[in-house]
């Protein structure tokens, strides 16, 4: 009977829980990844460190941002995708979905890092000082803290399954959370503050600002998806290690 | 559906009462609390007075993350939330009667205790009635959330320390309304505002947030 229930998703959704199809298919999508994630950051970087223009106020100070902004809004879009894999996890059962999630946790903590690394590097010389409490900076700080929270969770929960639903619980709490943080970290700043840092207001740029800029923040999605499936790769394996189909992988190098 | 709320709500309540410690430790806590920073920082009235609403809602804050390592602790221990989870009752009506008799017996007497501290620490009269009110319903948003907390970790032996880690970047929206309301007061603003938004949240956490107590406490109870 239950053969029969109407599929509510795509068939490659279905095919994408077995972990054997989804180590196969990964190996196919890794090498376009990290081949055109390789040429954008190389591309970018070049042009936006050598060809982009000085900003009039900042100078060559303002060229962070080809990091910065690129490695902030992955760290908003990866704690996304970990909520939504977490969701599809707990919602189909589906083990790769949890791997996943596992998989983004290190890789958005690192990218929320180096947001914040960055921005304090080009603080100093803009605003003065390593750090202040602008609305921006203290959200990206909460961010990093929620991630951390769910990268301890893992640590404490033993078993992987277990460790799994725990964590998608915690990461979507948390996905509901990121707006309220977001506009009540944003209200207090405003209402405790004079706006005197509009200079995180992005003016808007030339076109041959922000071009680099984008070519850079698509080079770090291309590098997000090459170093999740990599990842993603690595714990199928060592999930699935049991299974005669990582055996015959394992023994035929 | 509400006879299963009450049920577990009274039994809540009765189990407190007869183990007082679990009930005082949290108040004292925030009396403590409160005591280091005019020791620590400085005894002079308008310093304090300037920095009472900000150090009387983090003293709260921190007394009810204290309060949570016990909210399923004893439950789980004994086997009566797994009993509680197989029965046919409803599990979110289960969780939010967890959550409610949290409130009682933490964040009110907290918000109840808030302005004997509040003289200590020379926050302006004007200010009392505001702080109370917030704290009321900015504590029952702290158990709601923090009971997701402690229905994650419950299952494990460390717990500690890993909720007060969960739970911090969860309570720094209610941190800044409800101590930003307080300050709103003491400089002779309106505070409806600010009363809003904490009524707000509270109604978001009071709806969504059982599902996920309820989602977590399976989670803890299947190992």
């Amino acid at each position: 009977m239950n053969m029969q229930k109407k599929q509510l998703m795509p068939k490659w959704f279905y095919q994408m829980a077995s972990p054997k199809w989804c180590y196969k298919i990964t190996g196919k999508l890794l090498p376009l990844f990290s081949c055109t994630g390789l040429a954008l950051l190389l591309l970018g970087t070049v042009w936006a460190l050598l060809y982009a223009p000085e900003d009039y106020q900042q100078g060559n100070s303002f060229r962070i941002i080809y990091i910065h902004v690129p490695s902030a809004i992955l760290a908003q879009s990866i704690y996304v995708t970990m909520a939504l894999a977490g969701a599809v996890g707990i919602i189909w059962k589906m083990k790769i979905a949890d791997m996943v999630a596992y998989a983004c946790a290190p890789v958005g903590a690192s990218m929320a890092f180096l947001a914040l690394i960055t921005g304090a590097i080009w603080g100093k010389p803009t605003w003065g000082s390593w750090w202040v409490w602008d609305a921006r900076l203290t959200s990206m700080l909460i961010l990093l803290f929620l991630y951390f929270g769910v990268m301890a969770l893992y640590a404490a929960m033993g078993k992987p399954s277990r460790a799994a639903r725990a964590t998608a619980i915690l990461s979507l709490v948390g996905l509901v959370n990121i707006p309220i943080i977001k506009y009540s970290v944003e209200w207090w700043n405003t209402l405790h503050q004079p706006a005197t840092f509009s200079l995180t207001e992005k003016p808007a740029m030339p076109v041959q600002m922000w071009l680099p800029l984008l070519v850079m923040v698509l080079g770090f999605y291309c590098f997000f998806a090459t170093a999740m499936m990599l990842r993603l790769r690595n714990e199928i394996l060592s999930r699935e290690k049991r299974t005669n189909w990582v055996k015959e992988l394992v023994t035929k190098v | 559906m509400m006879r299963v709320f009450w049920a577990e709500l009274s039994r809540d309540l009765l189990l407190a009462f007869r183990h007082k410690g679990d009930f005082l430790n949290p108040l004292i806590f925030f009396l403590m609390v409160a005591v280091l920073f005019p020791l620590g920082v400085s005894p002079a009235a308008d310093f304090l007075a300037q920095i009472a609403p900000g150090v009387l809602w983090v003293s709260a804050l921190l007394a009810t993350l204290l309060s949570l390592d016990n909210l399923f602790k004893s439950d789980f221990d004994d086997g009566t939330l797994e009993q509680l989870l197989l029965s046919p009752e409803s599990t979110y009506m289960i969780a939010l009667a967890k959550a409610c008799a949290h409130w009682i017996t933490t964040g009110l007497p907290l918000a109840l205790m808030a302005p004997l501290l509040a003289v200590m620490l020379f926050l302006p009269a004007q200010a009392i009635v505001t702080l109370v009110i917030s704290l009321l319903i900015g504590t029952a948003t702290l158990s709601l959330v923090g009971a997701i907390a402690s229905a994650l970790t419950v299952g494990l032996k460390k717990g500690g320390v890993l909720i007060s880690l969960l739970v911090i970047p969860l309570y720094i929206p209610v941190l800044i309304f409800g101590a930003s309301a307080v300050q709103s007061a003491v400089d002779g603003l309106p505070v409806t505002a600010y009363l809003a938004i904490l009524g707000a949240m509270f109604a978001l956490s009071l709806v969504l947030a059982p599902f996920a107590i309820a989602a977590s406490l399976r989670v803890s109870v299947s190992s």
